[in-house]
């Protein structure tokens, strides 16, 4: 076990393309980290580069004490699992696991001790003589994890390991794995686009965008206090709602968002939270309401400057809450980073300037709301997000904006 | 939303959709799919035979005597079998050249189908795993290779092993083989190996594997079935070779080609000998081929990656 950092970490290729650029990470021992981001954002080159898979073109990695720029992946002393599982096809369950371990010279007696406690924990104990051509899904995974598990090595690197089952079985690897790691106490550097998985499996989450490093924090802070509208978007499902709204400060001192005929009061804990935003009181601000801070008005006591008002566009019921799709007459953000966000959902010819934005609200289940209705939305006040509608940036104190 | 039931009659559209489900087939699936089908049986039935003809008619011949291949032709022995005879074979066995040839014909076909497979397979190795500067027009130079004739080499490669004295020895007849069978080998392993997914490659490198380890444990294991058909191919090759034999070997490095040959008389043949020493040459590829049969299995990937 041993930290794992990254000091301006880049690749660049050939024919002048970046996968991954300047990259600073500082993994601790025994750390969870999960690197997540749309496709192509440059997580599994980051991840690559780590295992040796990939040459480093810029910075350096360091493993425990050692820089292993120029180590080859067989000695860098950290494991691996593939999206593919990549099982060797003609050894059974047995031989794979213990493959690595024969390469080392190890004893058969202790290699024999270590996959049989490695196949316990995994449950393959029963299909250990069995080729991966013979093994479920769910069980071809587990064998890849026991490939990694059975090393004992400094790191584990996991790159989108779940994406290939079904998604009952994924909640349950996702859980497996959790505790396998928290249990065997190794850092471990997990890749995934998926950012439930990515909130529920780090102990920090690091968002990337096109190669470049967004925000790395515990899931919670990236929850709470996004840096800018891409990570804002891309943690939480459904995504958070940005829209383009104004702000504005009335004779009594009271600061308001205006958008179309509704305006929402700011509470005097967001200002006091986020001194900037008074820079921005007379123009427009990117405005951000996750659809859990939003509930059915008619379920709400105390609404007074907190209602949206629009029709029913869309009404999906979700067993435990409501989904409520409705149009509001403001204009979507358009940044770098939106543009971004659409491009991974592969929506990026849907949002058009002037159309409105459709915003999507989790309402409780005890919501009588259907499609075509009319709808007040009662919006948490004190929950908004405000980002810079020219770069995105979350406004929050004056060092940041 | 709200829809209102109305009895009026509507027209009714029929839209073409296309048909879902099992996609078009080719002919050549619906052919293996029908393989069961009792004409097609019988159809292939047919066409066996037809070819197995002159192969029949080859070993009629070699067990009937001389006199009676030369009075009658092979067919015959339908009406008397009485005349077939193992004594070609008696005489065969006592035939000092053609057991020599036969011999020599081993001597240069196993080593040469060895060397060939060997080191291609390292060959193909490196071209598909290895990255190294130039490598893509190595790749290109052997496969461009495959295009040379047999024909334009002969007389400057005789030159060559005429300074090397390696003419007329089976020494040279192995070389040239190899020389001309390792741009398809090197062509159709490289191809099978990058078929192989990168993952399990870097997988063993990951495991702590050298080159050399994924090379011996991971790939000449999965590659077992391209491995059996190049042995297959390259040992029928330059079993049944004369052309180079013809060239390089004197009389005692001639395989059994060579010497079959020169069994053929302007008019008529030494037919006993000759049946009789090719149903012998043609014993040992059918053996090789049975042998290596076995590792033509399908699907050796299957369960590897996802």
């Amino acid at each position: 076990m041993a930290e794992l950092v990254l000091a301006g970490l880049g690749k660049a290729y050939g024919d002048g393309t970046r996968a991954v650029t300047n990259l600073d990470l500082n993994i601790r021992d025994g750390e969870f980290l999960v690197l997540v981001g749309p496709s192509g954002c440059g997580k599994t080159t980051a991840l690559r580069m780590m295992a040796g898979l990939e040459s480093i073109s810029e910075g350096t990695i360091r493993i425990g004490e050692r820089v292993v720029n120029d180590v080859p992946p067989r000695d860098r002393d950290v494991a691996m699992v593939f999206q593919s599982y990549a099982l060797y096809p003609h050894l059974n369950v047995y031989d794979n696991i213990a493959f690595g371990l024969t390469l080392r010279k190890m004893p058969k007696k202790d290699i024999d001790q270590r996959v049989r406690r490695v196949a316990e924990v995994l449950e393959l104990s029963d299909h250990l003589d069995r080729k991966p051509r013979n093994l479920s899904g769910g069980q071809r995974q587990r064998v890849a994890m026991g490939r990694a598990m059975v090393r004992a090595p400094q790191a584990f690197l996991m790159d989108e390991p779940l994406s290939n089952l079904d998604a009952k079985l994924r909640v349950q690897m996702r859980a497996q794995i959790a505790r396998m790691q928290r249990d065997l106490g190794v850092t471990t550097v997990y890749v995934t686009h998926d950012q439930t998985e990515a909130m529920t499996l780090g102990d920090r989450v690091a968002v990337m965008k096109r190669g470049v490093l967004q925000q790395v924090g515990p899931p919670q802070e990236l929850y709470d206090r996004p840096v800018n509208l891409f990570v804002a978007g891309f943690i939480g499902s459904p995504g958070m709602n940005l829209f383009v709204a104004k702000l504005v400060e009335d004779q009594d001192g009271q600061h308001w968002v205006t958008l179309n005929s509704d305006a929402l009061r700011l509470p005097e804990s967001v200002l006091h939270e986020r001194p900037a935003l008074a820079k921005y009181v007379g123009q427009n601000v990117v405005l951000g309401i996750r659809p859990e801070d939003m509930e059915d008005a008619a379920l709400v006591d105390q609404v007074e400057g907190a209602l949206l008002h629009s029709v029913a566009d869309l009404v999906e019921a979700m067993g435990s809450d409501i989904l409520v799709h409705f149009p509001v007459d403001a204009e979507a953000a358009d940044t770098d980073d939106t543009r971004a966000l659409a491009e991974d959902s592969g929506a990026d010819d849907v949002a058009g300037a002037g159309k409105g934005t459709v915003l999507v609200g989790r309402f409780s289940p005890r919501s009588r709301i259907y499609e075509g209705q009319q709808v007040a939305t009662w919006v948490d006040t004190s929950r908004l997000h405000f980002f810079d509608p020219a770069t995105g940036t979350a406004i929050w104190n004056e060092e940041i904006s | 939303m709200t829809t209102v039931l109305s009895h009026e009659k509507r027209e009714v559209r029929v839209v073409d959709v296309p048909v879902t489900g099992s996609p078009k087939r080719g002919p050549l699936t619906r052919f293996v799919s029908n393989l069961g089908n009792g004409a097609v049986q019988v159809g292939l039935a047919v066409v066996a035979v037809f070819w197995l003809m002159p192969v029949f008619g080859l070993l009629v011949a070699s067990l009937r005597s001389e006199q009676a291949n030369t009075a009658s032709g092979w067919w015959t022995i339908f009406t008397k079998p009485a005349e077939l005879t193992l004594q070609n074979y008696a005489e065969l066995a006592g035939n000092e050249t053609i057991w020599r040839s036969f011999l020599n014909t081993v001597y240069i076909a196993v080593p040469s189908t060895f060397l060939v497979v060997v080191i291609s397979a390292l060959a193909a190795y490196a071209l598909a795993w290895i990255e190294f500067p130039g490598r893509d027009w190595l790749t290109v130079t052997v496969v461009g290779l495959l295009v040379m004739p047999i024909q334009v080499a002969l007389i400057p490669v005789a030159k060559l092993f005429g300074a090397l004295d390696l003419f007329g020895t089976i020494a040279g007849v192995v070389l040239f083989h190899v020389a001309f069978g390792l741009p398809f080998a090197v062509f159709l392993l490289r191809n099978f190996f990058t078929g192989i997914p990168v993952d399990l490659v870097e997988a063993a490198r990951m495991d702590g594997a050298t080159e050399w380890v994924v090379f011996r444990r991971v790939i000449l294991p999965i590659a077992k079935p391209a491995l059996a058909s190049l042995t297959i191919f390259q040992f029928l090759w330059v079993w049944n070779d004369l052309l180079v034999a013809l060239v390089f070997a004197d009389q005692d490095s001639a395989p059994i080609t060579v010497a079959l040959r020169s069994q053929l008389r302007q008019f008529g043949a030494n037919i006993d000998l000759l049946s009789t020493g090719a149903f012998l040459s043609m014993a040992v590829p059918l053996v090789v081929f049975l042998a290596f049969q076995k590792y033509f299995v399908q699907g050796v990937l299957a369960g590897s990656t996802k």
